[in-house]
């Protein structure tokens, strides 16, 4: 029985040791990113937010010069602020065009769509959630790309002459819209799915309540059931954006690529900063001095920080938003 | 009965008939905009599954599965075999980390810390894969010296997934009821014997399903494994540290900017073959939802 006893206590060990590990990770990687962001921030300040251009500096040099007790190449000159404007851009624009329909696509599941029929559809879009993002990428580049390069951007352009933003040149179709486009893809279903489920457990009864005094069955869902799951759905829509700001490969393949540029049009080349890391870390090894990489370093934390932010809101909205909000049973 | 909606309420209410037509015509637009937005994103999955295995599955034959990347043409076997190592390895240290942290997290833990511990978890899994990659490069592959390698990659990958194993594992245990707990403890039975021999046989295909879920993920990953495994012509060996990988998202990635006809082919295929993976795993996770787990 003894032994007994503390194999058990052993395992409870385990577990809690277990359980513990991802407060561990996040610490460790917090302090690494932190640690390898000094130097950038050190060198480069607060202009590393504001400023466009990103230049490793003269990699030719011999000496490297020190500026805050930091070596540098000479000339070198890291500013974040198109690879900032490039990730809140697309994740805005993916975020207009995605949310709309993800919503509208679960209340179509939810109060309109045959069971049967829902049965089918809503595998598929699940199946959507788990494409791999360089099959976003790959469609985004071959499909996406094509289309508003010859389709949809020269026909926005012709708005041009009443908003600036939208005026040709159109380009190659890689860059901010098709990034927009690809990413509104990519979190549709996150949207739709905590939003279905949110609207299933919306209680029949108000909704049937509201029937019967004389709303049509689109006022019922509007004014019944939304304001009751209305937390939890934006929630859902924070936590697809803090996925669209983190994505990578799909932005990396669509965006065109672009550094040391500001948006000029809707169709500019753009990058996001998750891009810019992966993009980047290869030339950054070139740097004799190190500081492009403790640059890219800084890119993360900022990134990080930005991410859990974004998710601690919507977490803390999706766990109350299933609380009864302006509905009263 | 209804609050905090004020005057939209009101308004059915108050009208006599007269303006129903048009609320009538608004609903009718507003659910053809519902259902075309359905329509719309079916066709989206439709198109995305269209464009990679029709030319993917051009591309697919016993060769190629069977022979090594070599620059530009060749086959996928090397990437195939990597992929695979690397969600062995990475599926090996998550899962029992995974699995033991959400039994912590359903069965020991006072509601409180495991709230706090669910709010770490989710955070984590939020963290952009790209960072994970550049924390395994600078510290695995730089600061230990591991190099691009199977064992950098796959610990990048189990990072990643370790979220969604714990929350999994812990949701399915907390769908068992609690009777069943409690019937063992008045047994006599330890928490760890009653977990071991009465609430795993219920909880099992939700373990299962996490699994497979982070599975799937880890397989479809790319941005941490840019700088963690390299990329390898040849096929994997067991070597964990010093020896480069490859895999299949790699092969999507880059060779659609080779500008050969051979090299798009293989990306097509390789594409095709994720989608096929997952579209695999997805409908076992269905096939474990759908059994019954419990009487």
């Amino acid at each position: 029985m003894k032994r007994h006893q503390l194999t058990s206590k052993m395992f409870r060990l385990a577990t809690g040791i277990a359980a513990g590990s991802p407060l561990l990770i996040l610490i460790v990687l917090s302090f690494v990113l932190f640690r390898d962001a000094m130097p950038a921030f050190r060198y480069q300040g607060i202009s590393f937010f504001t400023g466009i251009i990103w230049n490793m500096g003269n990699m030719y040099a011999n000496n490297p010069i020190v500026k805050n007790g930091v070596q540098a190449a000479p000339g070198a000159a890291f500013g974040i602020l198109p690879f900032i404007v490039g990730t809140i851009g697309s994740s805005i624009i993916a975020l207009i065009i995605g949310v709309p329909i993800a919503l509208m696509t679960a209340f179509a599941l939810v109060y309109k769509v045959p069971p049967s029929l829902a049965k089918i559809v809503s595998p598929v879009i699940e199946l959507l959630a788990g494409i791999p993002s360089v099959i976003y990428g790959l469609w985004g580049m071959t499909v996406v790309a094509p289309w508003v390069e010859y389709g949809l951007g020269p026909w926005l352009s012709h708005l041009g002459h009443m908003v600036p933003f939208l005026a040709a040149p159109v380009g190659t179709g890689l860059g901010l819209l098709t990034s927009g486009l690809v990413l509104a893809v990519m979190i549709i279903p996150i949207i739709t799915s905590t939003a279905r489920d949110l609207l299933k457990q919306v209680p029949t009864l108000p909704v049937e309540g509201a029937l019967a005094l004389g709303m049509t069955s689109f006022e019922s869902v509007l004014h019944v059931a939304w304001p009751w799951a209305k937390r939890g759905i934006i929630g859902a829509v924070i936590l697809g954006w803090g996925r669209a700001l983190g994505e990578t490969m799909a932005v990396l393949m669509v965006s065109g690529d672009a550094a040391n540029y500001l948006p000029a049009n809707l169709y500019s080349p753009i990058s996001s900063m998750a891009a810019a890391i992966a993009s980047m870390l290869d030339s950054a090894l070139t740097d004799f001095s190190g500081l492009s990489v403790h640059a890219l370093a800084l890119i993360a934390v900022t990134l990080l920080l930005i991410t859990m932010l974004t998710n601690l809101l919507a977490r803390l909205l999706v766990q109350f938003g299933g609380r009864r909000v302006g509905v009263e049973v | 009965m209804i609050n905090g909606t004020g005057s939209a309420i009101q308004a059915p209410l108050g009208d006599n008939g007269v303006r129903r037509p048009l609320r009538k015509a608004r609903a009718i637009g507003a659910w053809s905009i519902a259902f075309a937005a359905l329509a719309l994103v079916v066709v989206v999955v439709i198109d995305i599954l269209i464009s990679v295995v029709g030319k993917g599955a051009q591309g697919l034959s016993w060769k190629v599965l069977t022979t090594q990347t070599s620059g530009i043409s060749g086959g996928l076997e090397n990437a195939i075999l990597g992929t695979l190592m690397l969600i062995l390895v990475s599926t090996i240290i998550a899962g029992p980390i995974g699995i033991l942290g959400g039994v912590f997290m359903a069965l020991f833990a006072n509601s409180a810390v495991a709230n706090v511990l669910r709010y770490i978890t989710d955070i984590l899994s939020g963290v952009p894969s790209i960072v994970i990659g550049y924390f395994g490069y600078t510290v695995m592959v730089v600061q230990w010296g591991w190099g691009f390698s199977m064992l950098a990659a796959g610990i990048s990958l189990a990072v990643l997934t370790l979220p969604y194993i714990i929350r999994t594992t812990e949701s399915s245990l907390r769908q068992v009821p609690k009777s069943y707990m409690e019937g063992a403890l008045a047994l006599g039975m330890t928490s760890t014997t009653a977990l071991r021999t009465v609430l795993i046989r219920p909880a099992l295909p939700g373990i299962l399903t996490g699994l497979l879920l982070a599975v799937s993920i880890g397989m479809g990953e790319t941005a941490p494994l840019i700088y963690t495994a390299g990329w390898s012509n040849f096929n994997p060996t067991f070597q964990m540290v010093k020896n480069p990988i490859g895999y299949l998202t790699y092969v999507v990635w880059t060779y659609l900017n080779e500008p050969y006809a051979s090299a798009h082919q293989l990306a097509y295929t390789a594409a095709f073959l994720l989608i096929l993976i997952v579209l695999i795993l997805h409908i076992l996770v269905r096939l474990l939802q759908r059994k019954p787990a419990l009487q």
